[in-house]
């Protein structure tokens, strides 16, 4: 996914003259082409994020679009005062883009996980959190950004994620995508669990349950029209994430769901655990270790269909 | 090549700027006047703080900023950050005396509601404000992103952050400075209101002696030490149009804690206190204002 942000960045760039790429010394060859062409508009600002998110809040404030982009824990729990401040108290248009999000770096241990953003991010006033599943949703979702004039952050994968065929390329920032059509239950995924939710989908059909799928990217503001009609429509409504059960899509459904007065619904959450994970490997051992699998998803909801 | 002015010339020149520099303390005067019976009167501390650096605020304001109250966010004017937000009573005697908004505006100071407290509101709420500081070593940063912008959009403006010598202390400050040292951002300025103190002790207690215009020099900036208080210096240093590729320039402002009323001067117990009516009386008889 980072080629592809790498790549809509530039194209971006190059339509854009108010566009400028902030880096927190990451990305080593990825911006060549973004350089060769906007050259003036590339700052590496070193490893050195707080004051990365201050140059950019100070550059929004100035009329540019600043669109930071490092490891998600450095450009969101490492500089969180900044974001909060600089970006969100002041309502400026700075695009936060924390990629290898969730697990992606599940091989260089837990300083480089990030499974709290969506929580720290959500509860920020004015901030927009973005969260696509694939390639295509990302280059839409940045589009869609560029075009909002306050704080947006946007969680992306490291690489290899496949791209989810979808019915429509219609997109709108907080409208989630139908992805599959069913019957007995939802399932509301967000970021680049996608492709491993459309596995269970699998797994469940065969287990005669049939599930429709909506991508949510956007976790916020949250598609409250989307969750009024599914919560209605099915029994059972799951959600899942690489992130933390706490706090992320799955709480901020949860709490929509306690507002709605006891009328219908039930869900039920994936996520990791509320754990630190000692123990490195690749991102699919990682899901595994905390239940992100589509065997456990499809197992889950079969149990609370019953 | 010119010839040397005339005698008459410089000696008008120099009449110019010594009426300006006079007219510059009676307003410096002013605005302390200002600033410390608003704190009497709305309960509002950090009086130690404000008062040291005010001359610096008022040669910026009423001299050397290109800036038109008229046209708070004329893109080519020149920015001035608070970073020490918590000047913020200082500022907000200093952009209503130069125009920025309605002296009435003042009359809500402190009240449930008001957008005039111990620290600088959005810039969307106040005109003249270029940032809502009152965390440190924000502002920093922002001045480097606003000064850098210059560059991008092909526009000439100078960008002012003025800070305190206890914000020196926040890492933050010391990014920016590597990145604007680095970047060779020529046209941001850094003035630290070097008054010895912080919230709860001298500052060389808390954070060390190291040489602090020591350390913005070992950054990469051009640094100079100035009296914070002598209006010529600042208005020489602060007057000057910066190029937008350059060294930037950090001025170390000795300044005086509580500067302009005896009682007040280098007594940190001014950071928090509130002067009381008698106070008052002292201070305006001081600052030989008629009551």
């Amino acid at each position: 996914m980072r080629n592809a942000f790498a790549d809509e960045v530039t194209k971006l760039g190059a339509e854009d003259d108010r566009v400028v790429l902030l880096t927190g010394d990451i990305g080593n060859r990825l911006f060549d082409r973004f350089k060769e062409n906007k050259r003036e508009r590339f700052f590496n600002c070193g490893v050195a994020e707080a004051n990365m998110m201050g140059v950019a809040a100070g550059m929004a404030m100035s009329g540019l679009r600043p669109i930071v982009y490092t490891i998600t824990p450095f450009t969101t729990t490492r500089c969180y005062e900044q974001i909060r401040v600089d970006a969100c108290y002041h309502d400026v248009p700075v695009i936060i883009v924390g990629t290898g999000s969730g697990l992606s770096y599940a091989d260089l241990g837990p300083t480089h996980h990030s499974c709290e953003d969506l929580a720290i991010m959500r509860v920020l006033p004015n901030m927009t959190v973005l969260a696509p599943a694939d390639e295509v949703e990302l280059r839409q979702c940045l589009r869609a950004a560029i075009e909002l004039d306050g704080p947006v952050y946007m969680r992306i994968g490291k690489k290899g994620e496949k791209v989810t065929p979808k019915a429509t390329d219609e997109f709108q920032i907080g409208r989630s995508i139908t992805v599959a059509e069913g019957t007995d239950v939802c399932l509301i995924s967000t970021g680049t669990v996608l492709p491993m939710v459309m596995e269970a989908v699998t797994m469940l059909a065969d287990a005669g349950i049939s599930a429709r799928v909506e991508s949510f990217h956007t976790v916020k503001p949250l598609d409250e029209g989307t969750l009024a009609d599914v919560f209605t429509r099915f029994r059972l409504v799951a959600v899942i994430e690489e992130h933390s059960r706490l706090g992320g899509l799955g709480g901020s459904i949860a709490e929509w769901l306690a507002r709605q007065n006891g009328k219908a619904g039930r869900m039920i959450s994936f996520g990791t655990d509320d754990v630190f994970l000692h123990e490195i490997g690749t991102q699919n051992y990682a899901r595994g270790r905390l239940g992100l699998t589509a065997e456990n998803v499809a197992r889950g909801v079969r149990e609370a269909v019953g | 090549m010119a010839s040397s002015p005339q005698p008459i010339e410089k000696q008008v020149r120099e009449l110019i700027t010594a009426t300006k520099l006079c007219e510059l303390g009676r307003i410096a005067r002013d605005a302390r006047l200002r600033i410390i019976t608003n704190s009497h009167k709305t309960q509002t501390p950090h009086l130690g703080s404000c008062l040291s650096c005010v001359d610096i605020l008022v040669a910026a304001y009423f001299h050397c900023l290109r800036i038109d109250p008229a046209n708070p966010r004329d893109p080519e004017r020149d920015r001035f950050i608070l970073s020490k937000g918590h000047g913020a009573a200082a500022l907000f005697q200093i952009l209503a005396m130069r125009g920025f908004y309605p002296e009435s505006m003042l009359a809500t100071y402190g009240q449930d509601g008001s957008l005039f407290a111990e620290h600088p509101p959005s810039p969307d709420y106040l005109p003249g404000i270029e940032a809502a500081t009152g965390s440190l070593g924000h502002g920093l940063p922002i001045g480097l992103g606003m000064a850098l912008s210059a560059r991008i959009q092909n526009r000439n403006y100078n960008v002012v952050a003025l800070l305190s010598d206890g914000e020196c202390n926040e890492g933050s400050i010391w990014e920016a400075a590597m990145m604007a040292a680095a970047r060779r951002v020529g046209n941001l300025v850094a003035v630290v209101d070097y008054n010895k103190w912080q919230a709860t002790d001298r500052s060389r207690e808390v954070m060390g002696d190291a040489s602090l215009v020591g350390k913005w020099h070992a950054f990469g900036w051009e640094s100079c030490e100035i009296d914070g208080h002598d209006m010529a210096a600042l208005v020489d240093v602060l007057g000057e149009r910066r190029s937008n590729e350059g060294q930037p320039v950090a001025v170390v402002a000795h300044t005086v804690k509580g500067k302009g009323v005896s009682f007040m001067e280098d007594d940190n117990n001014w950071h928090y206190k509130i002067p009381s009516e008698e106070d008052l009386v002292s201070v305006r008889r001081e600052l030989g204002v008629e009551s």
